[in-house]
C-alpha cells in the first residue's frame, strides 16, 4: 500500500469521525488533540466502530490493547502510523 | 370510571403500499403487494411468492440519521420505523429531540423475530473467529426490543416502552396491552405496533411445514386466496403497522383527529388441549375470545357489523368463520360482513394483526368495506355459516359503526379487537 501523507491520514480520520458525532458537535471541533468521548461526545459503544472503519479505511488490524489506548484523535494517528509502518 | 381510548394516528409500511394513502388506495382498488421472488426460486423453496413492502433506496433517509443507516440490515426495524414515525406525525405529534422524554407516552412495538439478516452476517463473522468484526449494532439490531428501542429513541418516549411476542397475534395483542394501560390511567398515550422481516430466514421454517402455497409461483397474485375453494395456504409476508392510541381526555385536549374508539376486547389462549395444538386452534378459546371481546366492549352481538378476520387462506378459514359464527349467534344473511387482508399482503405474521388493524380502522375513514380478493370461488362450506352476501368481492360504499378484528398465533393463542365509529 502506498503510504500516505500525515496530512491526507488525519483528513481521512476526519471523515470516519464525522457521521459518529451527536447532532450538536460540529464537524470543526474535531482537533488532532480532540478526546473522542469526553469532547467530541462521541457515544462509548460507537469507538467500536471508529475502529472498524479505521481498520478499513488503512487496511490495518488494531488489537485490543490499542483499542484501549485510543482516547484521542492524535493517539489513534499515532497507532494508525505504527500499524502502517509495521506493514513496510 | 375507565377511561375512552381513541385512535388517532395511523402508519403502515405495507407489501401492497408504504403510508396511508398508496395503502388505502391499494387496499380500495385490490392491488397486490404479492410477487415473484427469485431468490426464493434460486433456493429452492416450494413457495416462491411473498410479498414485501419494497422500499425506495432513499426513503430510510427520512427516517433514519446516516449513523442509524450504517450497517443497518435488519428489514423489521426499517418497516417498524417507517410505519411508527408515520403514525406518530398523523397524529400531529411532535418529533422534537431537544426536550426530555413525555413521560405519559410509551411504546408497544411487537415482532416475532428481529433483524434476521444481521444475525446472519454476525454467524458468519462469529464462525470466521472475528467477533470483534460485529461492531456495536448487532445487538440492537437483533434482540427483539430493538424496534421498541429504535422508536423510542427517535420519538422520546418516557413510558413503558416494549416488544410483545404472539406470533401472528403480536399486532392485534398490542393494541389491547396499549388500551389497557391508557383505559388504567399508567399512560396518556401509547405507540403500538408491530413488524416482521423479510426474507428466506424467516419464510423457511414455513415452506418446510408444507402450509405454503406451491402452485402459484406463475401466478403470484392469485396466489393468496382467504374463504376460496381453492385456498392452498398461507403466502408469507413482511412490513408493519402502527396506530397511536389516546386517552379520549388527551385527545380532545390537543383537538386531535379522532379516526375511532377502541370499545374493548380480549386475549386468550386454547391451551393446546383438545383440537388446540401447537399449529392449530381450539375452537372453545377462539369462541369464548369472541364473546368476552364482546361482552367487555359492551356492546351487543348485533351491533358488530363488519368482521376483519384473520383469515388466511387455509383450510381453517371454514373453521375460523364457523366460530364467529357460533360466537356472535348469527349467520347466514344476518352475518356481519367479513373480509380479509390477506389475499392483497399475505400473511405478514407478527406484523399482521398491526398492518390488518390500520387497514380495518381506515374502513371508517374511508366509509368502505374494502373487498376480498381471490375468493370468486368461495369455499362452499363457508356458504353453510355465512351467506356470499356478506363476503363482498369488490370495494362497497358502507358506513361500519363496530367492527371486529381477531388475529390467531401459533402456540394456540388469540386475540379479539373491537373497534368503533366515534360518536362523542
Amino acid at each position: 500500500m502506498e503510504l500516505l501523507m500525515d496530512e491526507s491520514r488525519y483528513e481521512k480520520l476526519r471523515e470516519i469521525i464525522k457521521i459518529y458525532l451527536p447532532e450538536d458537535v460540529s464537524v470543526d471541533a474535531i482537533s488532532s488533540e480532540s478526546h473522542f468521548i469526553n469532547e467530541l461526545n462521541i457515544n462509548s459503544a460507537n469507538l467500536v466502530d471508529i475502529v472498524l472503519d479505521v481498520e478499513d479505511a488503512f487496511d490495518i488490524i488494531l488489537e485490543n490493547e490499542d483499542m484501549d489506548q485510543m482516547q484521542t484523535v492524535s493517539d489513534a494517528l499515532q497507532i494508525i502510523e505504527t500499524k502502517i509502518s509495521d506493514k513496510a | 370510571m375507565p377511561r375512552r381510548v381513541v385512535i388517532t394516528g395511523l402508519g403502515v409500511c405495507a407489501p401492497n403500499g408504504i403510508g396511508l394513502h398508496d395503502f388505502t388506495e391499494a387496499l380500495k382498488d385490490g392491488k397486490s403487494g404479492i410477487r415473484f421472488q427469485p431468490q426464493l426460486q434460486d433456493l429452492g423453496f416450494g413457495c416462491q411468492i411473498a410479498a414485501e413492502p419494497l422500499v425506495p433506496d432513499n426513503l430510510a433517509n427520512n427516517y433514519f440519521t446516516p449513523l442509524q443507516l450504517r450497517g443497518l440490515n435488519a428489514s423489521g426495524i426499517v418497516y417498524g420505523v417507517i410505519a411508527g414515525t408515520d403514525a406518530w406525525k398523523d397524529a400531529g405529534l411532535k418529533m422534537d429531540r431537544s426536550t426530555g422524554p413525555d413521560w405519559d407516552t410509551g411504546i408497544i412495538f411487537g415482532t416475532g423475530i428481529l433483524g434476521v439478516d444481521k444475525f446472519r452476517e454476525s454467524i458468519h463473522l462469529v464462525d470466521d473467529h472475528k467477533v470483534r468484526r460485529l461492531g456495536s449494532t448487532t445487538v440492537l439490531q437483533t434482540m427483539a426490543s430493538g424496534i421498541s428501542a429504535y422508536l423510542g429513541g427517535i420519538l422520546g418516549c418516557g413510558n413503558q416502552v416494549t416488544t410483545n411476542s404472539s406470533a401472528c397475534t403480536t399486532g392485534t395483542e398490542g393494541i389491547l396491552m396499549a388500551y389497557d394501560r391508557i383505559q388504567s390511567g399508567k399512560a396518556k398515550r401509547m405507540l403500538v405496533g408491530s413488524c416482521s422481516d423479510s426474507g428466506p430466514y424467516v419464510w423457511g421454517g414455513f415452506d418446510a411445514m408444507r402450509i405454503l402455497p406451491r402452485q402459484y409461483n406463475e401466478r403470484p397474485t392469485k396466489g393468496s386466496r382467504p374463504m376460496s375453494a381453492t385456498a392452498a395456504g398461507f403466502v408469507p409476508g413482511s412490513g408493519a403497522g402502527a396506530l397511536v392510541l389516546e386517552s379520549l381526555e388527551s385527545a380532545q385536549q390537543r383537538n386531535a383527529t379522532i379516526y375511532a374508539e377502541v370499545l374493548g376486547g380480549s386475549v386468550n389462549s386454547g391451551g393446546q388441549r383438545g383440537e388446540g395444538s401447537m399449529t392449530a386452534p381450539n375452537s372453545e378459546a377462539v369462541t369464548r375470545c369472541i364473546e368476552e371481546a364482546v361482552r367487555n366492549s359492551g356492546i351487543e352481538k348485533t351491533e358488530i357489523d363488519l368482521i376483519n378476520g384473520h383469515l388466511t387462506a387455509t383450510s381453517k378459514d371454514t373453521l375460523e368463520l364457523k366460530n364467529w359464527s357460533r360466537a356472535l349467534e348469527r349467520s347466514g344473511t344476518d352475518f356481519p360482513y367479513v373480509n380479509s387482508f390477506k389475499g392483497l399482503v399475505g400473511h405478514c405474521l407478527a406484523a399482521a394483526g398491526s398492518i390488518e388493524c390500520v387497514g380495518a380502522v381506515l374502513q371508517f375513514k374511508e366509509n368502505v368495506i374494502f373487498g376480498n380478493v381471490n375468493c370468486e370461488d368461495l369455499n362452499p362450506e363457508i356458504e353453510a355459516h355465512v351467506s356470499s352476501s356478506r363476503i363482498p368481492r369488490k370495494t362497497e360504499r358502507y358506513r361500519p359503526k363496530i367492527i371486529a378484528k381477531a388475529s390467531f398465533g401459533f402456540g394456540d393463542v388469540n386475540a379479539c379487537v373491537i373497534f368503533s365509529a366515534f360518536n362523542d
